[in-house]
């Protein structure tokens, strides 16, 4: 049917461009294009087939923080031929893998074997793209598939069939410096209403003093989302349900627009060169996802040992059904075109579930519940964080609020293109809870969904 | 602009047979460029311009890709975007570059010239994407060497420096300094090119620097503003690369979907249809050439005088 239509197309451009040599060459390398990325796209879907396989150089695709898994297990598995590349990990809604992707799907070759992303969405486009190969059809065990932690591998199952794996869980937690804390007279927040309060007290007794950020584009994963803000509610694999004007929403975004009043959240992202040098030293409590700990403190702003503490994420007052956001957590892909298939399942089966690296070398919070409790045994023992941070952290593992999912559409893209800029120029969130709404409904149906709102 | 019309004189002048032979090296130089001209501008033209009438399964479409472009929510913003960049670069380009040239060329006498002229270049000499990071750098308060000026403008963090108004200006200042420079190098090569008699007649009659300027240098450098302007606008209209590094140094938070080109790249890549890109593509080759084709006519620039 396809190939029908194709002919048909060539003939028409054959005839209304043909009447130089040039064009009608022009027309032909069209064709081959065509016809070429048409028989990439189909069949991949339904039913795997395994390209060819070949003894090779297996091509592994890491961000800079998972750098370190493909190096060690080059180390521990010197006989394995790797070509390790570095990309941006798709953060923040690059787009990168997908763009290389097609590309490869155009030129039918360069596909890496396995691939790390940052974000939690790439099955949404990755499966109808015959990009990923299934994973629970023979190529990974059941019984060691039994071992990621419950529903930490949803973003990757698409109708039923699991076409990735998670590499760590991103539950947000109350990061806070606990001698500081301490020192002030502070008690830990536990509910939404305290930490408020207790955000104004700060900036009137401590001011310059932060109890967390608004200026990242994942604030929303980490407020919004707690507070169980409908504002990406995926129904179905082309549908959404949007409702930024719910009381939950502007509950949470009016606290957010008090405290940037006052100043004690900050408006820069805390991935940014001016809070760095600004801000890093000024952090009494943060709200923000596990991966915080070893990333950004202990990592990015080198806050020495004994300070950072974990406490749980505040609820509202008299809520029965405690929930906490999700900030990425990425995950790992296997192409469905390698042709070294063994060897690619054995290196993400190792990335995702070894204690050597998922147990103690991994940033984030391991969704594979056994290297899980080598990390928090790790970190424990390391001495680096002052008190427990198992229990809150493996409380807030369950917690997740699952009213907000995983579309092809990147929300911290448009949370940064359209609430950012007004936040800097002094725009209050409430107001603009609108217009974030549109922007959501915009962006999904330019990628196909359908929207209720 | 006078040396290729008197070459031309010169070759009518000659006998047939010597003029193949004079022509043959240079048709071997040209027929290297024409495999190019055919690999990367035509045959992708002719592809992009396939892709744009047909469908995802290859079937004629006529202009519904157009319609899809010009109804996507990003369309119509970014044409604004794009329009107003155009405004400020192309009147930035041509005031700045000739006048800088003009004053280049008073000073060739004093031994400065040198020196402003490879200063003024230097920019150019960095590839496209490089010059743009530098940018990156001296906008960010934090980081930047001029962090003082930002901060005296009362602009404490990067994005206050990148906040949507601002873009236009700073696009066009971005691009006036990566692209400036070899347009002046290019003008103060034409203002040589005009006879001393010239000048000197001129000065004779009684004509200041600025009567020079305004009735004989520019009027003499018409065509290589004309020229100048045909390939600005249209490398302005594809407003590409400022943006969308921009973009990716800030997380998105300014210059994503802010150009046509960017636009049609986020069709191609993040919405998987080439076609509708491909019409924003044809769309804006078709802006490019009748712009063109209306300074041309408008200006005589193919007149052998």
């Amino acid at each position: 049917m396809t190939a029908k239509i194709r002919a048909v197309g060539a003939k028409r451009s054959g005839k209304g461009l043909g009447r130089t040599g040039l064009l009608a060459a022009g027309g032909a390398l069209v064709l081959m294009a065509t016809a070429a990325c048409g028989s990439g796209s189909a069949g991949a879907q339904n039913d795997f087939r395994p390209v060819k396989q070949t003894d090779g150089t297996l091509t592994v695709w890491v961000d800079s923080s998972r750098l370190a898994a493909a190096k060690l297990y080059q180390k521990e598995h010197p006989s394995v031929k790797m070509d390790i590349v570095t990309y941006d990990g798709d953060a923040n809604g690059s787009n990168y893998l997908r763009t290389k992707v097609s590309l490869f799907d155009r030129t039918r070759h360069g596909w890496p074997d396995v691939v790390f992303s940052t974000q939690n969405n790439e099955t949404s486009w990755a499966v109808q793209a015959g990009f990923t190969a299934p994973l629970d059809k023979g190529l990974i065990p059941k019984s060691t598939l039994a071992g990621w932690a419950k529903g930490a591998n949803d973003p990757c199952t698409v109708n039923g069939t699991l076409y990735c794996l998670r590499n760590d869980l991103a539950q947000t937690v109350l990061w806070y410096n606990a001698p500081l804390m301490k020192k002030w007279g502070y008690q830990v927040p536990t509910t939404w209403e305290q930490y408020e309060a207790l955000g104004k007290k700060v900036a009137s007794e401590h001011p310059g003093y932060l109890v967390g950020s608004a200026g990242d584009v994942f604030t929303p994963e980490i407020y919004l989302w707690a507070a169980k803000c409908g504002a990406n509610h995926i129904t179905g694999p082309k549908a959404v349900t949007v409702d930024t004007g719910s009381a939950t929403c502007k509950r949470m975004a009016t606290l957010l627009d008090n405290l940037i009043e006052k100043k004690a959240l900050s408006l820069s992202s805390v991935f940014s060169s001016d809070f760095d040098k600004n801000a890093a030293d000024k952090i009494l409590m943060m709200p923000g996802p596990s991966w915080y700990g070893g990333s950004l403190f202990e990592g990015s702003f080198k806050t020495p040992a004994h300070r950072i503490a974990v406490a749980p994420m505040p609820q509202w007052a008299g809520d029965s059904h405690p929930s906490v956001g999700d900030v990425g957590g990425g995950t790992w892909l296997l192409s469905a075109h390698s042709a070294h298939l063994k060897a690619a399942t054995a290196f993400l089966t190792w990335a995702t579930t070894s204690d050597d690296y998922q147990g103690k070398q991994a940033p984030g919070y391991p969704a594979y519940a056994p290297a899980a409790r080598t990390w928090l045994a790790h970190k424990a023992s390391s001495g680096y964080y002052a008190g427990d941070i198992t229990r809150p952290l493996r409380t807030a593992a369950d917690q997740v609020w699952t009213g907000w999912g995983y579309g092809q559409f990147s929300q911290e893209a448009i949370w940064a293109a359209t609430v950012t800029p007004g936040l800097t120029a002094g725009k209050s969130i409430v107001s603009m809870l609108p217009a974030w709404e549109n922007a959501i409904a915009n962006y999904a149906r330019t990628d196909g969904y359908k929207v209720s709102r | 602009m006078s040396v290729p019309s008197t070459g031309a004189g010169r070759v009518r002048a000659l006998p047939a047979r010597s003029v193949l032979r004079r022509l043959r090296p240079g048709h071997g130089f040209v027929a290297a460029y024409v495999v190019l001209l055919i690999a990367f501008g035509v045959v992708p033209t002719c592809y992009a311009v396939y892709f744009a009438f047909t469908g995802a399964g290859g079937a004629f479409v006529g202009l519904s890709n157009f319609a899809a472009a010009a109804s996507d929510f990003r369309y119509v913003s970014a044409v604004g975007h794009v329009a107003l960049y155009l405004v400020l670069w192309l009147l930035m380009l041509v005031v700045f570059v000739v006048g800088l040239s003009l004053l280049l060329h008073r000073l060739a006498a004093q031994g400065m010239s040198r020196l402003l002229r490879f200063l003024y270049y230097v920019p150019g000499a960095l590839a496209g994407a490089a010059s743009v990071m530098v940018w990156l750098f001296l906008l960010d308060p934090a980081v930047s060497p001029v962090g003082f000026l930002l901060r005296g403008l009362g602009f404490q963090t990067f994005s206050q420096v990148i906040a949507p108004s601002h873009l236009p200006v700073l696009f066009t200042l971005i691009a006036f300094w990566t692209g400036a420079g070899g347009w002046i190098v290019v003008m103060y090569g034409a203002l040589n090119n005009i006879s001393p008699d010239v000048l000197e007649a001129a000065r004779i009659d009684g004509a200041g620097p600025w009567q020079t300027a305004r009735r004989i240098q520019i009027p003499l450098l018409r065509k290589w503003i004309v020229y100048m302007v045909i390939l600005a606008f249209a490398g302005g209209t594809q407003l590409f690369v400022e943006p969308q590094l921009l973009s990716q140094a800030s997380v998105g938070v300014a210059g994503r979907d802010y150009s046509l080109n960017q636009l049609s790249y986020d069709f191609a890549f993040q919405n998987n249809d080439i076609n509708t890109a491909a019409a924003i593509s044809v769309e804006l080759l078709v802006v490019g050439l009748t712009v063109a084709g209306v300074f041309v006519a408008r200006s005589g620039f193919f007149d052998a005088d």
